[in-house]
């Protein structure tokens, strides 16, 4: 029984800023009954197995805003990455059986398998709404005492300044054979999604690299086009993946998803921020700025590409919501990425027409140099 | 693309009368559309016959046309209006059906209306379930295997292709009329003809059954850029098999992982696309195999609906509105978020919270019936509840169905299910009922197993799980009962918060613990565990929300900041049911409105989805709450209002009023509205005014009730106190009759769990005034004393039909002018007596009496509040009496109100206004449709016009009963209504129209020198019996008036004839003459359509037009 009398243990969340809600221990116990990182907020409805094994929440606390996770279960095929990198999920409800034919297990047993811990029962809106005002901040959470989780979410340092790519790419190249076309194609891993690798292996052959391939080793496997995949964490420290990239622009088709599209930006002379609380979520309004069209796209991350600071890159796609860059492409290399997710996984399937966009690409750049 | 310019004028069509499938939903989506578009400066005409509603108030179209929602007058509508556009889709099935009329005559052709928001097309694709069926199979959509049939022959052909089991599906239909499953040849022969005859194109979808798979709707909008968004997935708690009206449904969907969902978002945009909605709100329902997933596509619907009004309480996005600006040419992300002001429309709501809808039934109504949920809707309204899980808003939902429940069970009415073991209670389940979220419950927490329950009932496991955390916190909580009688157990402050956040009402668990609510409210409070009100925002609070749309939660924020403006919080109604519908919803509106702009801050509390009161526009905070004590006292609490309206929102709120701050309850005090129910201070009152009431008394059991029928003489009129829309009254002629009705009342029945009989509460017997002419009086009473009198009504029925049955009349057409006088100074009297702040309707019988000559009033009763006819009375005489009560209660003088420009006088004019009543019998055709003392009509319709007899020939068009002007008309009349028959069949054969007769009847009219064409035999006799001559169809109006009380055999099967045929019933003499009378009129007079705005200018007959008819 979820709230059994004898049931959950009781723990608390502890923010930077010195905010407590209670609520009830779920998932893996973290060590000493602390656990860290930066929380954030994602606002989805379903795909809690995809946000949960996302790379590119290394380092981060997810709060669900969605009051019950858990429902449909988790599957083999739903699985982002090989295991999930986040810190934590705060959830209102958890779940105590699941329903659907899909499902292989539990979520609850997805996050003890993979020590990951949770909280589960406390306010989430009232934890949205004051990470929406006050920012996404370090906390701790757990079943340790007040003072020790306060101490911890004080001593931990968020994501800023941090190499997080580090810690979730791998360690030797993976090719994946094509299920399509017949492109070649060298992936970036920074913390790349399972989805996107499907969507790209619909072009070609991919292969996927670590994020520390240098560029004369991925030119050296002779690919169609490059991906710059999505991945954890903030772009400014990641100076070496830059250089790569500036070597390998105007030598291959170029696309770039999230981080992918933040260190393509970054490497073309772009600033980035940090928005307050991020995106995270799968409704956000993106205007196609060639067509006018508004899809409806699948969002996650907190840092972002500051608007007029690539003069060498048109702006191609911008957020409804806020008006920050959603999408660049270079004027004169064949370069293009977006900020949020096209691949989905979970979200709308709206921009599923870039990957054809890459394929364009690829083809008018082969038979351009052929 | 900005708003179009080449248009200038807009036609839009209301839904009409509220019947079963089509309420109050779209007076919502229609006075949202009136005041989008004129706002955006269109001139907005409006064709509606119902005037309980919103939209029909003058104020939101420029144009407001109350005439009958019928081709030909719609057609004279649009000729003297002259619209440049036509927006069929937010007025239900009913205006997306006339404009599809429209356009096949040419009308709009022929007067250059362009259709926009749907084009016929698509309309046709939708609607058409062949044309549907090959659109989805062509974009490559599931669909479950079906044939289409026109005759018997071509249905048994389907059949023998796809094979049994099937779901019968009529074309073109609204709530699932004449839909029904069969398992059998001999279910589906009788139910293929059910369904042929219900499509008004006799056309049937034959369809595989799909029942157990699990059934999901997504609301999805789609703009001329083609941009698609789904503002709300909504996931049915019941199977396949009953009808998504009778399910319980949550929102947002629950069990389907993204990768379904998503797959279902791509499928219903690509069915939006393949039929052809341009632009607007649509409705794409689907069905999906439990073991493997698979998909299919039940049916769309190409306009906003019930499910949209849904969608749109549920998520805070106004789909309505934004289909409207949609339709006129804007693009989504033109348009701003309502609710957050700065994101735009463009975007898909995310919820951190859950909702849950529940039908609310009234089978208790209609006996005979046997309550048991199929493919055809039958449920009267809904509640909505928001809680921040399922169970929350699950129990949320059950204690705001006003039934007397106080959640999902752990209260009194349980007891019912204490009768059944496991087995039975299990076979129970297994069938859709309104009882069987109960049974659930209750198998879960006699601890049969998950699986056991949902192999049975097909309820989705997770869903049965979290009914089962319900159980287990009970079990629990029924632990902690305390030794000590009536205490409250000690429990800690995590447990209480636990308790609340599974949705328990502190009145379910002073069941649970055998102590009073008070007590339990008291203990809770000191553990410091107290409501929180969350906001609704389209966001899940990713963004801050400027419109404050609340419900409450047990969490730790707070999100209102009350202001320090003076307060009114207005209780609202509650589901629509019979006896308590939207007239009480456009009052309680109203006051918003009025007290808004009277400076005061409004706070709404309602849990019914389908009105304008729960829009979160209409008043400066909405609560979306049950009404229940405990509900409105925590927001009472936080709002801190300076006065409480009660009145305006028919029994649910008053029943509330003893629960608050007596000095809080804004206008007549709860002592003087509990004087006009108490039957001895009540006569004394009388008694001391000099005004004659019928003789009666009041008794708490059958004895009791015999000794004052001896007193008083039979018949009497048996009638509970406290209640609305006359549940369970009864006229009775002998004892017999008399202990039949007082042991229904003091039975266990739904009448029971409302109360049960008591002192406080005892039965009123009354002796019956036969043949009497029953009379209604609304009228405003302001703290100096000074009474408006809105209108006296005249009903057309005699009294002994519940007067919401009864059809009415303003001004009232047969009663002299001193007798008017004398019940105008009577009402006057009354109210002074009761020292009435606000509304009070006053209820008259009028007798002749021709032995003396003198024509006798008698008062029957006065009830200080809105009654339902006040909508009527303020579009019949241009007086807004709601808002002028609203602002007397609120302190304000006449005379003040009359400075202002609010209280205007009477209009002046020649017009008459007849109320009619709609009757839902045509979804129970095991119920006899016949009028009596009980309320069974779900809404209202109004004809209105220059003489009283078209103002009638039109109410009866608009109900749907259009009178014949030509043919036979069958009639078999009751001993007292043979001298007024005799008149009505006077007036048929001046028409020429011919008669045919029961034997008595006919020799009465013979005697009298009319022709009658045949006598037919009775039941069973040799000959032609009238059962067989309606059947045939020779007969185009039936007028059968049953003989005294109850339904005598020949009788109900005449009327169930009738009712079978779709032949226009008429079951009194006074219905019969006043039809005879309008049809005078209507061949003398051209159709004339005039607007409310005309009418209430004042408009006269001119020299050589209409007279007065039957004056």
């Amino acid at each position: 029984m979820s709230e059994s009398r004898n049931g959950p243990q009781a723990a608390l969340l502890v923010l930077a800023d010195g905010e407590v809600f209670e609520g009830e221990a779920i998932g893996a116990a973290p060590a000493d009954g602390v656990a860290t990182g930066e929380v954030v907020f994602n606002t989805v409805l379903s795909g809690y197995q995809e946000v949960i094994t996302d790379p590119s929440y290394a380092g981060q606390i997810i709060t669900f805003t969605v009051s019950h996770l858990g429902n449909y279960g988790v599957n083999d095929e739903d699985n982002e990455s090989r295991r999930p990198f986040c810190r934590g999920v705060v959830v209102r409800d958890l779940a105590r059986r699941r329903s659907n034919w899909r499902a292989t297990g539990d979520l609850d047993g997805l996050l003890q398998d993979h020590r990951v811990p949770g909280i589960a029962g406390l306010d989430t809106r009232r934890l949205t709404r004051h990470l929406r005002d006050a920012g996404a901040m370090p906390g701790a959470f757990g079943t340790a005492d007040e003072a020790t989780l306060a101490a911890a979410a004080a001593a931990e340092p968020g994501t800023d300044g941090l190499d997080l790519v580090a810690t979730v790419t791998r360690e030797a190249p993976t090719t994946v054979a094509s299920t399509g076309g017949t492109r070649r194609i060298v992936a970036f891993d920074f913390g790349i999604k399972a989805t996107i690798v499907r969507h790209l292996a619909e072009l070609g052959e991919v292969t996927i690299v670590p994020a520390s391939t240098s560029a004369a080793d991925v030119l050296a496997m002779e690919p169609d086009g490059v991906f710059l995949s999505n991945g954890p964490g903030d772009p400014e420290p990641l100076v070496g993946i830059r250089t790569e990239i500036a070597t390998l622009l105007g030598e291959v088709p170029v696309f770039g998803i999230c981080l992918g599209h933040q260190l393509l930006a970054g490497t073309l002379g772009a600033e980035t921020f940090k928005l307050p609380f991020g995106h995270h979520g799968g409704n956000h309004p993106v205007r196609n700025l060639a067509t006018g069209a508004v899809e409806i796209t699948s969002q996650n991350h907190n840092y972002c590409v500051a608007e007029g600071s690539i003069p060498s890159a048109e702006l191609t796609h911008v957020n409804l919501n806020d008006r920050t860059v959603e999408g660049i492409r270079c004027r004169d290399l064949p370069a293009f990425s977006v900020q949020y997710h096209p691949e989905a996984g979970p979200g709308p399937h709206d921009s599923r027409y870039l990957f054809d966009e890459f394929e364009n690409l690829m083809a008018r750049f082969s038979g351009g140099t052929a | 693309m900005p708003r179009r310019t080449d248009i200038e004028s807009i036609l839009l069509i209301g839904s009409g009368p509220i019947v079963i499938g089509q309420a109050c939903e779209f007076d919502y989506s229609g006075t949202q559309a009136c005041r989008v578009l004129g706002e955006e400066g269109y001139r907005v005409i409006l064709a509606n016959s119902n005037p309980a509603t919103i939209m029909t108030d003058p104020d939101f179209a420029d144009a407001t046309s109350v005439e009958p929602l019928r081709a030909d007058v719609l057609e004279a509508i649009i000729a003297k209006e002259r619209p440049d556009a036509l927006l069929p889709t937010l007025g239900g099935q009913t205006a997306l059906n006339l404009s599809m009329e429209l356009v096949e005559a040419g009308v709009l052709d022929r007067h250059g209306v362009e259709l926009i928001g749907a084009d016929a097309d698509a309309i046709a694709t939708a609607e058409d379930r062949e044309r549907f069926k090959v659109a989805m199979q062509e974009i490559g959509l599931g669909v479950p295997e079906s044939g289409i049939a026109h005759s018997m022959d071509e249905a048994r052909t389907v059949i023998d292709e796809i094979g049994l089991p099937v779901v019968i599906r009529p074309a073109y239909i609204l709530g699932g009329r004449g839909t029904g499953i069969a398992s059998t040849p001999e279910e589906f022969e009788k139910a293929a003809a059910t369904g042929i005859d219900a499509s008004p194109i006799s056309e049937i979808l034959i369809e595989k059954s799909i029942a157990g798979w699990k059934e999901y709707e997504l609301e999805v909008m789609r703009d001329r850029a083609d941009n698609c968004v789904v503002i709300c997935s909504i996931e049915n708690l019941d199977p396949m098999g009953v009808h998504t009206g009778d399910s319980i449904t949550v929102a947002p969907a629950q069990t389907l992982s993204d990768v379904e969902y998503q797959e279902m978002r791509d499928a219903a945009f690509a069915c939006l696309r393949r039929v052809g909605v341009e632009t607007g709100g649509s409705n794409v329902q689907f069905a999906v195999d439990p073991a493997t997933g698979e998909q299919v596509v039940i049916e769309m619907n190409p306009r906003v609906s019930r499910s949209s009004a849904l969608a749109s309480k549920a998520t805070g996005f106004p789909i309505a509105k934004i289909a409207a600006k949609l339709a006129v040419g804007y693009t989504l992300d033109e348009i701003p978020n309502d609710i957050t002001k700065k994101t735009p429309a463009a975007f898909e709501p995310t919820i951190d919270y859950v909702v849950t809808k529940i039908p609310r039934w009234a089978f208790e109504k209609f006996p005979g019936t046997s309550g048991v949920l199929g493919t055809s809707m039958q449920s009267v309204g809904e509640v909505m509840a928001i809680g921040r899980t399922f169970p929350e808003s699950l129990q949320k939902g059950m204690r705001s169905l006003e039934n007397g429940r106080l959640g999902l069970n752990a209260d009194m009415a349980e007891k019912a299910l204490d009768e059944l073991d496991d087995a039975a209670l299990l076979t129970a389940a297994t069938i859709g009922t309104p009882a069987r979220i109960t049974q659930l419950e209750a198998l879960l927490r006699r601890g049969l197993a998950v699986e056991e329950v949902h192999e049975a009932t097909k309820v989705d496991p997770w869903f049965l799980d979290q009914i089962l955390a319900i159980s287990e916190e009970r079990l629990y909580l029924e632990g902690m009962r305390s030794s000590a009688e009536g205490v409250v157990p000690d429990l800690d402050r995590r447990d209480w918060r636990r308790a609340k956040r599974l949705g328990f009402a502190d009145a379910q668990l002073a069941y649970l613990w055998g102590c009073d609510p008070a007590d339990v409210r008291v203990a809770r409070e000191a553990a410091g565990v107290l409501p929180t009100y969350k906001t609704v925002d389209t966001c899940g609070a990713e963004f801050e929300a400027e419109t404050p749309y609340h419900y409450s939660a047990w969490e730790d924020e707070d999100e209102v900041r009350p202001s320090d403006r003076p307060k009114v919080v207005i209780l609202g109604s509650g589901p629509n049911r019979i006896g308590q519908g939207i007239e009480f919803d456009y009052c309680c509106v109203h006051a918003s409105f009025a007290l808004r702009d009277a400076g005061f801050e409004t706070i709404m509390v309602n849990c019914n989805p389908e009105t304008v009161s729960t829009d979160y526009d209409t008043s400066d905070r909405l609560y979306f709450e049950p009404l229940t004590a405990e509900d409105v006292a925590n927001i009472v609490a936080v709002e801190e209002p300076v006065g409480i309206i009660v009145s305006l929102g028919g029994q649910t709120p008053l029943k509330l009023a003893s629960t608050l701050p007596a000095e809080l309850v804004a206008g007549t005090s709860p002592t003087s509205i509990d004087l006009a129910e108490d039957r001895e201070q009540w006569n004394d009152l009388c008694i001391r005014l000099g005004i004659p009431q019928p003789p009666g008394g009041t008794a708490v059991d059958a004895d009791g009730a015999r000794a004052v029928a001896a007193d008083v003489g039979y018949p009497v009129l048996v009638r509970p106190s406290y209640v609305l829309g006359g549940r369970a009254m009864e006229i009775v002629y002998d004892e017999d009759q008399l202990d039949r009705a007082m042991a229904e009342l003091s039975g266990f029945g739904s009448l029971g769990i409302e109360g049960g009989l008591s002192a406080e509460r005892p039965v009123l017997v009354d002796r019956f005034l036969e043949d009497a002419t029953e009379v209604d009086v609304d009228a405003v009473r302001d703290h100096t004393g000074e009474v408006v009198i809105g209108a006296v009504m005249e009903h057309v029925e005699e009294a002994g039909v519940h007067s919401g049955d009864s059809a009415c009349v303003i001004p009232p057409p047969h009663l002299p002018s001193e007798v008017v006088e004398t019940i105008e100074d009577h009402t006057r009297a009354i109210a002074e007596a009761l020292d009435v702040r606000g509304l009070i309707n006053v209820q008259y019988a009028v007798k002749f009496d021709p032995e003396s000559g003198t024509t006798d009033v008698y008062v029957i009763e006065a009830n200080p509040r809105a009654s339902r006819t006040v909508p009527f009375v303020a579009k019949a005489t241009g007086v807004p009496l709601a808002k002028v009560a609203s602002r007397v209660m609120l302190g304000a003088t006449m005379a003040e109100l009359r400075d202002e420009g609010l209280l205007r006088p009477r209009v002046d004019g020649d017009h008459v206004a007849v109320k009619e009543a709609v009757l839902p019998f045509n979804r129970f055709p095991e119920a006899d449709p016949v009028l009596g003392p009980e309320m069974r009509s779900t809404g209202e319709v109004m004809g209105i016009d220059l003489t009283t007899g078209l103002a009638f020939t039109k109410s009866q068009i608009a109900a749907g009963g259009a009178l014949p002007e030509s043919g036979t008309v069958f009639l078999s009349l009751a001993d007292r209504d043979k001298e007024v028959g005799l008149e009505a069949a006077r007036g048929f054969v001046d028409l020429g129209l011919d008669l045919v007769a029961t034997s008595g009847t006919a020799a009465h009219l013979l005697a009298d020198g009319l022709e009658v064409e045949t006598v037919v035999a009775k039941l069973g006799e040799e000959g032609t019996d009238a059962v067989e001559l309606v059947s045939s169809g020779s007969v185009q109006l039936v007028v059968n008036s049953p003989r005294g009380r109850g339904p005598r055999a020949d009788g109900e099967h005449i009327r169930a004839a009738a009712g079978a045929q779709g032949v226009p019933l008429l079951t009194t003499g006074n219905a019969a003459l006043a039809a005879a009378r309008g049809l005078a009129d209507w061949r003398r007079y051209p159709l004339a359509v005039r607007t409310l705005q005309e009418y209430h200018a004042g408009v006269r007959r001119p020299p050589e037009g209409p007279d007065q008819g039957d004056a």
